[in-house]
């Protein structure tokens, strides 16, 4: 389970996160809806440890996050990116078996690219691009083969940063499906960011929706249109009008 | 504009520039400790040694070669004034080795090692690349900054030893197929008037101005602001930086050896 526990975070003068309180079920798929600039990301990042908190408390299984072997703590996530963040210079199979060529997690090349390749089959791209460089790829094979990363390892946690951002509506629901089937499939944790309302419906077990940096409403997708909630209310209708004031 | 005003400002100018010192001073200890200890990325070493040694080789070259031509015409035109035409082989053996093969393979680097590892980096951070490094259990310091600056320390001193023989050989060439020189007179000359310790400060200079460069180049890149702007500006601080320090490096340590 995760836990974010009254978190603060700052930059200079714009206070992100305000006290932000969640709890995400293990083997849960959560999905954190909000404007643009409202700390979405700020707040994954910071179960990460990409991103300090400056107060509150990050549990992950009961433990603080990141305390322990950082090594060890990190093994037990992965992450797909918003651009996909592949290392241009390197092949789609070692992007794909990064974490398997090096650290704790290191197995025999063959192995490594033989994983990477099931994992790219996984996630339904062929074996032929296994050798071809990200920036030859669409970006929504980019996208799958960042899906195929974050899954190579098999992570106990995998969080999801605006999927479908930037793809094409059937793009976005193959990539919202894969993401459905896959977290079911290994029992993940699921963590998802996004602004796109047929993502939340499609992978999301709850939902929570990030507002003046806290979480303004959380519970069962299914509950998301009776809510009564205003702000979710017009945040998932998109309408202009309403207690979150849009800028012209 | 009240004097308090100018002294306060003054004041947070000297306070911003000790702190941009203290922050490369803490990088750079930072980079020299994820040198020294494992995990190493040999690929990531080897392939900054082709980067930063082998495909700067023509560049320096080229520079080199014309700097020595042109230093042996300056020293002949200049010798001239005084009848001392005869010193262009040591003239030119000792300002190639001991200050410009030094200088010049050093700016070159800033120019074409510092911005590019600074673009490199710098679009990597945008680009999220950083993070999912760290994400995947992989210290960006260790994968991205320890091989390049290993790899400027060992390269460069011998892309400076590269730059001071084809520079001399740049003076050789003028002095000897347009001043009329004796071929074998200039090479001997050369060879006489050139102590080791010459040799060793030209070096030394290319490991410090190696380090430099690289460390340059890395620091703005982990630095760098959002956007193709942020990359911009990471680039051009991290060359700016570089070319600085480098000169500033090449003062103190003439001093030094100068006092040897």
């Amino acid at each position: 389970m995760i836990k974010m526990d009254n978190v603060h975070k700052a930059f200079g003068d714009n206070h992100v996160l305000q006290g932000m309180n969640l709890e995400i079920p293990k083997s849960s798929s959560m999905v954190i809806i909000g404007g643009s600039g409202t700390g979405k990301s700020v707040a994954l990042k910071s179960v990460l440890g990409l991103i300090t908190p400056d107060s509150g408390e990050i549990y992950v299984d009961g433990k603080p996050s990141g305390s322990g072997d950082r090594d060890a703590f990190l093994a037990r996530f992965g992450m797909l990116f918003q651009g996909g963040a592949l290392f241009d210079s390197l092949p789609v199979w070692q992007n794909v078996a990064f974490r398997l060529l090096r650290g704790q997690l290191k197995r025999p090349v063959e192995e490594a690219r033989e994983i990477a390749i099931e994992k790219l089959r996984r996630v339904g791209l062929k074996s032929n691009v296994a050798d071809r460089l990200p920036a030859e790829l669409s970006g929504g094979m980019q996208k799958r083969v960042g899906l195929a990363r974050a899954i190579a390892a098999e992570p106990e946690i995998i969080f999801f940063d605006e999927p479908t951002t930037g793809l094409d509506p059937i793009m976005s629901g193959v990539i919202n499906d894969l993401i459905r089937e896959i977290v079911v499939e290994m029992g993940a944790t699921a963590m998802t960011i996004t602004h796109d309302m047929s993502s939340v419906r499609a992978i999301a077990d709850n939902v929570a929706m990030l507002h003046g940096g806290v979480i303004q409403w959380t519970g069962p997708v299914a509950d998301m249109d009776q809510s009564g909630d205003p702000y979710l209310d017009q945040f998932i209708h998109g309408r202009a009008e309403g207690p979150i004031e849009a800028v012209r | 504009m009240n004097p308090l005003d100018l002294l306060a400002r003054l004041g947070r100018m000297v306070l911003a520039a000790l702190a941009a010192i203290g922050r490369v001073a803490l990088f750079g200890l930072s980079t020299f400790s994820h040198m020294l200890r494992p995990p190493y990325y040999p690929r990531e070493f080897f392939l900054s040694l082709l980067q930063i040694g082998w495909l700067s080789l023509p560049v320096v070259g080229l520079t080199a070669l014309f700097t020595g031509g042109a230093l042996a015409l300056q020293i002949y035109a200049g010798g001239a004034r005084f009848n001392a035409e005869a010193v262009v082989p040591q003239i030119v053996a000792i300002g190639m080795v001991r200050e410009l093969g030094p200088v010049l393979v050093g700016l070159m680097i800033a120019a074409r090692v510092t911005s590019s590892i600074a673009a490199e980096i710098a679009t990597m951070k945008v680009t999220e690349q950083i993070d999912a490094l760290v994400t995947l259990s992989t210290n960006p310091m260790q994968y991205l900054v320890a091989p390049r600056v290993l790899a400027a320390l060992i390269t460069v001193p011998v892309l400076v030893g590269i730059g001071d023989i084809i520079g001399i050989a740049g003076g050789y060439t003028v002095a000897v197929y347009n001043l009329d020189f004796n071929s074998a007179a200039y090479l001997k000359n050369t060879v006489d008037f050139l102590e080791p310790l010459d040799v060793i400060s030209s070096l030394v200079k290319g490991a410090f101005f190696g380090v430099i460069a690289a460390t340059m180049g890395c620091y703005y890149g982990m630095q760098s602001g959002r956007g193709a702007q942020g990359v911009g500006r990471a680039t051009k601080s991290s060359v700016e930086a570089a070319a600085v320090l480098i000169l500033a490096a090449n003062f103190v340590l003439t001093g030094v050896f100068f006092s040897l």
